[in-house]
């Protein structure tokens, strides 16, 4: 074997490379699992873009509380009490402060202090997925939603300073100590310290075919759908009604459409 | 060699001292986990499929593997939206560590702790998932 020449060498090598390959495939446990796919829950609730009509006519200030309440219990979002540590992943905001290019000089002050529900935008272009530095959040392929992987998030916070509606909080604190032990939710988990959080558009829900919570405890003031489908009840609204988004000027294309004022004439 | 004796008998003292945990623990093997697999709903699972092997994926599989397919789970029900799955067996699972894995393996003290204590690993699963309430275990 000591006087080998150069092309006998090659072709050991050759043959061995091809045999070694050919050893490492054969992993028994991922061959096992060949079998096992990840499928689609049947029943659930698919769109190409989601969006949403708010019609702030039918939602009183009274109403608000009700609203936040069913989305942050079911998302055990804590409730720090401190407000420079509020998470919030929808609450509401006066018009002067949802609608800051709106403001007049003359405008009525019903509408000028009018609580505005607000909530993340699931942008078309969110500056918060182009940010993030771990791709912790990342805009949904199928369906356009914004959510975030919370294992992933190193609490950076750069996206909470992209994001130009104030949609993302973050976790000074342990969310679990602001979470009253009997109310938690033991079917959705709680965040951790030092994490970003926001809406989720209830993806979790949409997929077991449920509507979102917020839409749920609305009564009808709130609807949601595919903004992509022409034929949608959310397109037929934004078709009938004057809706306005937050900020589009930014060009990040928001995907929440508000209805405000303009009740008076109805019946 | 000069001190001979001052050195050698530094040496053999250094050598007791730093083989202590090897002599020390010789006969007195740690208890050996045993993850417990005995919480009602695997028993339940276990008598409707007639089957000692109830869990998502064969026992050894799961054993060597169940880190590889949470993270699989993960990546599949967050960013694919896939919240179903579909064992090798064919039976579909919804995929959800609070709701699915620990629905059944309601002991994690004494499944999961049981293992990852004895060999010093701490995944950080329960900082945000909720773990499940033991007494229902105890019942």
């Amino acid at each position: 074997m000591s006087n080998i020449d150069r092309r006998q060498f090659l072709k050991i090598m050759g043959v061995s490379t091809i045999f070694g390959m050919g050893m490492a495939s054969t992993n028994t446990f991922l061959e096992k699992l060949e079998a096992s796919t990840f499928d689609k829950t049947p029943g659930r609730l698919a769109a190409k873009r989601w969006g949403m009509y708010i019609d702030m006519d039918k939602i009183s200030e009274a109403d608000i509380p009700r609203i936040v309440g069913a989305c942050h219990r079911a998302h055990n979002v804590p409730a720090h009490g401190n407000p420079k540590h509020e998470v919030k992943w929808i609450w509401a905001e006066e018009f002067k402060h949802a609608f800051p290019e709106q403001e007049g000089e003359f405008l009525s002050e019903k509408y000028e202090h009018q609580k505005i529900l607000v909530l993340c935008n699931h942008c078309e272009k969110p500056a918060c997925t182009r940010v993030c530095p771990t791709k912790a959040t990342y805009k949904r392929k199928e369906d356009g939603l914004v959510l975030m992987d919370y294992h992933r998030c190193i609490g950076c916070r750069f996206c909470m300073a992209a994001c130009p509606y104030g949609a993302r909080s973050f976790n000074y604190t342990n969310p679990r100590a602001a979470l009253n032990k009997n109310e938690i939710n033991p079917k959705f988990p709680t965040r951790m310290i030092g994490v970003v959080e926001k809406c989720t558009f209830c993806s979790e829900r949409l997929d077991k075919g449920l509507k979102p919570a917020c839409v749920e405890a609305s009564n009808g003031g709130m609807v949601f759908g595919d903004l992509n489908d022409p034929h949608s009840e959310l397109r037929k609204l934004l078709r009938e009604q004057f809706t306005m988004r937050r900020k589009p000027e930014l060009g990040t294309n928001p995907g929440l459409y508000y209805k405000i004022g303009g009740a008076q004439h109805a019946g | 060699m000069y001190n001979s004796g001052k050195i050698i008998v530094g040496i053999i003292i250094f050598l007791l001292f730093a083989t202590f945990p090897f002599y020390n623990s010789i006969g007195k093997a740690t208890a050996k986990p045993e993850p417990k697999i005995d919480t009602p709903a695997i028993k339940e699972a276990q008598a409707k499929l007639g089957k000692k092997d109830v869990c998502v994926e064969p026992k050894e599989f799961m054993k060597a593997e169940h880190m590889q397919l949470l993270n699989d789970w993960r990546d599949a029900a967050l960013r694919e939206g896939n919240r179903l799955y579909r064992a090798s067996d064919g039976r579909t699972h919804d995929i959800n560590l609070q709701n699915t894995c620990m629905n059944c393996h309601s002991n994690k003290k004494k499944f999961c702790d049981e293992c990852h204590n004895y060999a010093a690993v701490k995944p950080y699963c329960w900082t945000c998932h909720i773990e499940p309430k033991e007494e229902r275990t105890n019942e």
